[in-house]
């Protein structure tokens, strides 16, 4: 090896996360055949099939990834700027020229192949927003600066949520992972994931009433885990004092005899009760704050009395303030309602294809209960179904280990980067890659609402692949080029 | 970077969360893999039998109540491949009655159909009678891999209104590709009322979800039928059509082209609607559908076309009406003006024909007799009236926005498929024509319904009700009930021509005047006072015979329209035909002389030559 051929950033590329990345194509490419072809029909290769139109992608990907590799990794940064705001003008125009497609209006037809330009333009905002977070003086910190680059993202999240696209444009919310490690205050954080679950779980489960009493089990599991993060918080944020230990034993006590009153004497409605520990638990730290380090006992004391607030307004809010149709598409979202087209009923199926899998799966091609075509859009947004019913729980599992290496190694790469340019942009990526992994699956197996999103490098479609090769490789390219003149140094 | 607080620390907490949920997730997989006794059950890829329930279909009844196409059950035999195996071929073949040759052809074609699958039951023997099933299904547990599924065939009360009704039949690829209700085997409407109320008649296919052994029997209900959707049956349909009227136009038209059609003026509603030849819908059910309809479909007199909905005739004089309407409202004539015709319109060396009558002649005894002369030198006054619409061409497009809001040159709308527009020119089509050099004379035979005006007798017979409305119609249906909805909005609201209320007195005085001392007095019927205009249309061959009328006069209840292919003068065929219907209609029954007219009409055959039409 002469050092002129040790120039080429080919050489210092992370060869982990291009293995990683070529398994995961190839074993979506065996998941395809076996969400598309019967038994017996080998013509995988043929361009009328699935299969063989997903070869020519993932060929193209390849190049795609060639190309990356050979630029300059310094055009990113230069010109990011430019491609994000050619995107959302591609985005702007994308309505007007495309057809309508199951109410959406994404795709740009070019004669064979039609494009969605909502997955590039996930590259192109991560992109934006590195450059933007990398210049001097940014924090995120900052109010300013977090609602700036919240701009950033808010954009064409709009954009795509006007072509009706909502699923890819919920992907932006991703980028909050990204702002988490650049500096956005954690709380932030941890209060919208606690707002999200207290909707959930509070709008699901209101009609199902605990046995023996006249509560909701979706209210009474939100007000335990106000009183359990409230605990936790006060541990977290207090320490060297007894506050936590002594919420923890009243709230707990009351809560648990007010259980055994409502059980054994007269059952009436445990949540007021728990609502009363919420609030007197605030109450307490309020007054606690008194003299002592009040910044952190008020916060305390606020995220008891919000949340216990958002829980009432949620849902005061869904069964008053919307209207019905609204209420509906809320409904469906948290799988209340079977919607029209029956995404509970497919969901269902889908997990039975999985369950029917076992331990060791049915074997390459011989899954049936995917080939009945009981589940839609069996090829892309649900192809881990195939996966789990003719792979088993070891191929499935296995793929799912395979997308945590990903991300951890991407993690460890966004690390490593001497530039913040470079790290910013290498966790919008494993964020992205995340945030696709956590919907989809977790659709399929039903633990989440159906978001149609494909699975990364999975899901049978050319934009999204290119999309996401476009993602990994420029980060690999960025991280090549750092390493590159890290060993000339 | 100094000075930026360092929260690198929170790539533990990111890699964390991704631990967590893959973890989470794997816990999930885990339970529902391994764990769940459900799941574990199904490992077995048998263990789930997906029942499609088919719903019944809706029922059709006249407007009186009759029962017109129903449902009785029906088997298919259905094979799935992959668990097809070793069956004694000769002793299934004895059991249900075919050859082993047929066997093997029927299981190659199988094979060979697009989207074939081995895993999903495939029809196999199709529309197999209830007595028929009865003794194949005592043996067909023999052979592994073959089931039946309970279908229903559509049955016809009648002979009559095969175009109105239409047929079911398989769906093709395309049906399936364009609504993903359907699969393979399924049954969809073909024509007529089942093909344009398929979404109501077809109601809603359920399924039963259940559970099988290794041996494939039925274990019960999965989930205790949890995830079982009951098929919801398809709704029912009134027509507006009248069984005994439509009889009688069937009748009627034996052995003669063409059509007739009668509608309730005051609702739109059609009574009745005949086209000839027509055919027996109840060979349209069962295997033998697609041989009868490839014969039918190959027969030179088109017995498959709807002439009352697809035929475009030319008009000929029943389109006067339309003319005197719009000459009256646009001031091209008044009422008292009196033109003179001299056997003919003669002007500018162009001469146009017309019998022999008093002349100078004034507007309702013009209709009344059928004068071509007047109407010619209306639109010759109308198209050349530069001062008022400023060129020949707005002129045009006045006249044909009259006739458009007549219902005229584009579809009424109707509910049924294949409805055509007819045709009536406007001004660039003359414009592209002639080059952009013509005017009135040139055009002059549209103004008696010649020349490249056509129309539907659907559209001629709405001219008759919106002329009985004076001045509106509804577009015409054929369906007046759907259990548990309402009819479409477009057929309960009325649309009113750009022609005065007034005017239509006139056209309604002509009308009458036909019926008492003008061409259409073979029209008239005894105790009710008769509208009507003959037309007489002429066309490469014989003559197109058509009459169109209403009755009464004052509050109409019918208006009708018959149209006969080279009937010759509208009074030969058209006026008789017209006035039965009418008469059977409005009294219920036919009186004797009129019983003995209708007998000789249907056994009157008009010859055609053997050139393919």
């Amino acid at each position: 090896m002469s050092g002129k051929v040790q120039q080429y950033p080919i050489f210092t590329i992370d060869w982990v996360v291009v293995v990683i990345y070529i398994l995961l194509l190839v074993f979506g490419w065996f998941s395809i055949c076996g969400a598309t072809h019967d038994i017996g029909d080998t013509d995988f290769f043929s361009w009328d099939s699935r299969t063989g139109k997903q070869l020519v992608w993932m060929a193209c990907a390849g190049l795609l990834a060639f190309v990356i590799l050979m630029t300059d990794d310094r055009y990113y940064y230069n010109l990011a700027d430019a491609v994000y705001w050619l995107m959302m003008i591609v985005l702007v125009i994308t309505p007007f020229l495309a057809k309508d497609i199951k109410g959406s209006r994404s795709w740009i037809s070019l004669g064979a192949v039609s494009l969605q330009p909502a997955e590039l333009a996930k590259c192109a905002t991560a992109l934006a927003i590195a450059k933007f977070m990398s210049s001097y003086g940014r924090t995120l910190s900052d109010m300013r600066h977090l609602i700036k680059a919240a701009g950033l993202i808010l954009l064409p999240m709009v954009l795509i949520v006007l072509q009706r696209e909502t699923g890819s444009a919920l992907v932006y919310l991703a980028f909050f992972l990204m702002f988490y490690r650049e500096g956005m205050p954690g709380s932030i954080l941890f209060t919208a994931t606690a707002a999200i679950a207290y909707f959930v779980i509070g709008v699901r489960f209101s009609t199902i009433t605990l046995p023996h009493s006249h509560t909701a089990v979706g209210e009474f599991v939100v007000l335990l885990m106000i009183w359990l993060f409230t605990v936790i918080l006060s541990a977290v944020y207090l320490p060297g004092t007894s506050h936590w230990r002594r919420l923890a034993v009243w709230g707990g006590g009351a809560t648990v005899l007010a259980l055994l009153v409502s059980r054994f004497v007269v059952p009436f409605d445990v949540a007021w009760v728990q609502t009363a520990v919420c609030v007197g638990i605030a109450l307490y730290l309020g007054y606690q704050s008194i003299g002592e380090r009040i910044g952190r006992y008020v916060f305390i004391a606020a995220f008891a009395i919000g949340s216990t607030a958002f829980l009432y307004t949620a849902d005061y809010t869904l069964n008053h303030v919307l209207e019905p149709h609204q209420q509906t598409r809320v409904k469906v979202l948290l799988g209340m309602e079977e919607n029209v087209t029956g995404a509970g009923y497919n969901v269902n199926q889908s997990k039975i294809a999985i369950g029917s899998g076992g331990l060791e799966g049915k074997g390459f091609m011989n899954g049936t209960q995917t080939k009945l075509k009981y589940v839609p859009e069996q090829d892309t947004d649900f192809i881990f179904c195939t996966v789990g019913e003719e792979q088993g729980f070891i191929g499935s599992a296995g793929v799912l280990l395979l997308f945590l290496t990903l991300i951890l190694r991407l993690v460890h790469l966004a690390e490593r980067q001497t530039s913040k340019f470079g790290r910013v942009y290498g966790y919008c990526v494993l964020s992205i890659l995340f945030f696709h992994l956590l919907i989809n699956v977790g659709m399929v197996m039903g633990v989440m609402p159906v978001i149609g999103i494909p699975l990364p490098f999975f899901s049978y479609g050319g934009s999204s692949l290119w999309g996401f090769t476009l993602l990994l490789f420029i980060f690999l390219r960025i991280d090549a080029g750092d390493r590159l003149r890290a060993k000339k140094r | 970077m100094s000075g930026e607080p360092n929260f690198s620390n929170r790539k533990y907490v990111i890699g964390g969360i991704a631990v967590v949920v893959v973890v989470l997730y794997m816990v999930r997989l885990f339970s529902l893999q391994l764990m769940s006794d459900d799941y574990k059950k199904n490992a077995d890829s048998n263990a789930f039998r997906k029942d499609i329930q088919f719903p019944a279909r809706g029922l059709i009844y006249d407007r009186r109540g009759k029962l017109l196409v129903y449902n009785e059950a029906s088997y298919n035999i259905m094979v799935t491949m992959n668990e097809q195996k070793g069956i004694d071929t000769l002793e299934f073949c004895r059991t249900i009655g075919i050859t082993p040759e047929f066997y093997e052809q029927r299981m190659a074609e199988i094979k060979s159909k697009h989207g074939y699958s081995r895993y999903t039951p495939q029809p196999f023997l199709t529309q197999i009678t209830a007595q028929e099933f009865a003794v194949i299904n005592e043996r067909l547990y023999q052979f592994k891999g073959f089931s039946a599924e309970r279908r229903t065939v559509r049955h016809y009360a009648t002979g009559l209104g095969a175009h109105i009704l239409g047929d079911v039949g398989e769906v093709s690829e395309q049906d399936i590709a364009e609504d993903n209700y359907y699969s393979r085997g399924d049954y969809i409407g073909k024509l007529g009322i089942e093909r344009a109320y398929e979404d109501v008649l077809r109601g809603e296919k359920g399924m039963h979800i259940l559970l099988r052994d290794v041996h494939g029997r039925t274990q019960g209900r999965y989930q205790e039928g949890r995830y079982d959707k009951a098929a919801v049956p398809g709704r029912d349909l009134t027509l507006s059509v009248d069984l005994e009227l439509q009889a009688l136009a069937e009748r009627l038209l034996e052995g003669k082209l063409g059509a007739i059609v009668a509608i309730e003026p005051s609702t739109g509603e059609v009574l009745c609607m005949a086209s000839s030849p027509t055919y027996d819908p109840r060979q349209m059910v069962g295997r033998d559908r697609g041989k009868n309809h490839k014969a039918l479909a190959a027969d030179p007199m088109k017995p498959l076309l709807n002439r009352a909905i697809m035929g475009t005739y030319p008009p000929g004089s029943t389109f006067k009406i339309t003319q005197a309407l719009l000459g009256l409202q646009e001031g091209s004539i008044t009422p008292d003006i009196a033109f003179p015709c001299s056997h003919g319109f003669n002007y500018k060396g162009l001469h146009l024909g017309c019998h022999g009558h008093s002349s100078p002649i004034p507007l309702v005894p013009a209709i009344g007799t059928s004068c071509n002369a007047y109407f010619c030198w209306n639109l010759y006054r109308l198209l050349g009236n530069k001062g008022k619409y400023g060129s020949t061409q707005a002129a045009m497009t006045c006249w044909k926005n009259h006739l458009v809001a007549m219902g005229f040159g584009y579809k009424l709308g109707i509910d049924l498929p294949g409805e055509r527009r007819g045709m009536i020119p406007n001004a660039d089509y003359y414009d592209e024509h002639y080059k952009g050099s013509w005017n009135a004379l040139t055009v002059i035979s549209i103004s008696i319904g010649q020349g490249e005006v056509t129309a539907t007798p659907l559209q001629i017979c709405n001219l008759a009700a919106t002329v009985a409305n004076r001045g509106y119609y509804y577009v015409p249906h054929l369906v007046k009930n759907i259990q548990g909805s309402v009819i479409d909005t477009l057929y309960t609201k009325p649309h009113y021509t750009k022609v005065d209320r007034r005017w239509y007195d006139y056209a309604v005085a002509g009308m009458r005047k036909a019926v008492v001392s003008g061409t259409c007095h073979a029209a008239a019927i005894p105790g009710y006072e008769v509208c009507g205009k003959t037309g007489t249309a002429q066309n490469r061959g014989h003559d197109h015979s058509a009459f169109m009328g209403f009755a009464p006069m004052d509050k109409p209840r019918i208006a009708v329209v018959a149209y006969i292919e080279n009937g010759g003068f509208g009074a030969v065929y058209g006026v008789p035909i017209g006035a039965l219907i009418m008469e059977q209609y409005l009294n219920g029954k036919l009186s004797e002389s009129s019983q003995a007219k209708a007998e000789k009409l249907q056994h009157q055959h008009i010859k055609y030559g053997d050139y393919v039409r």
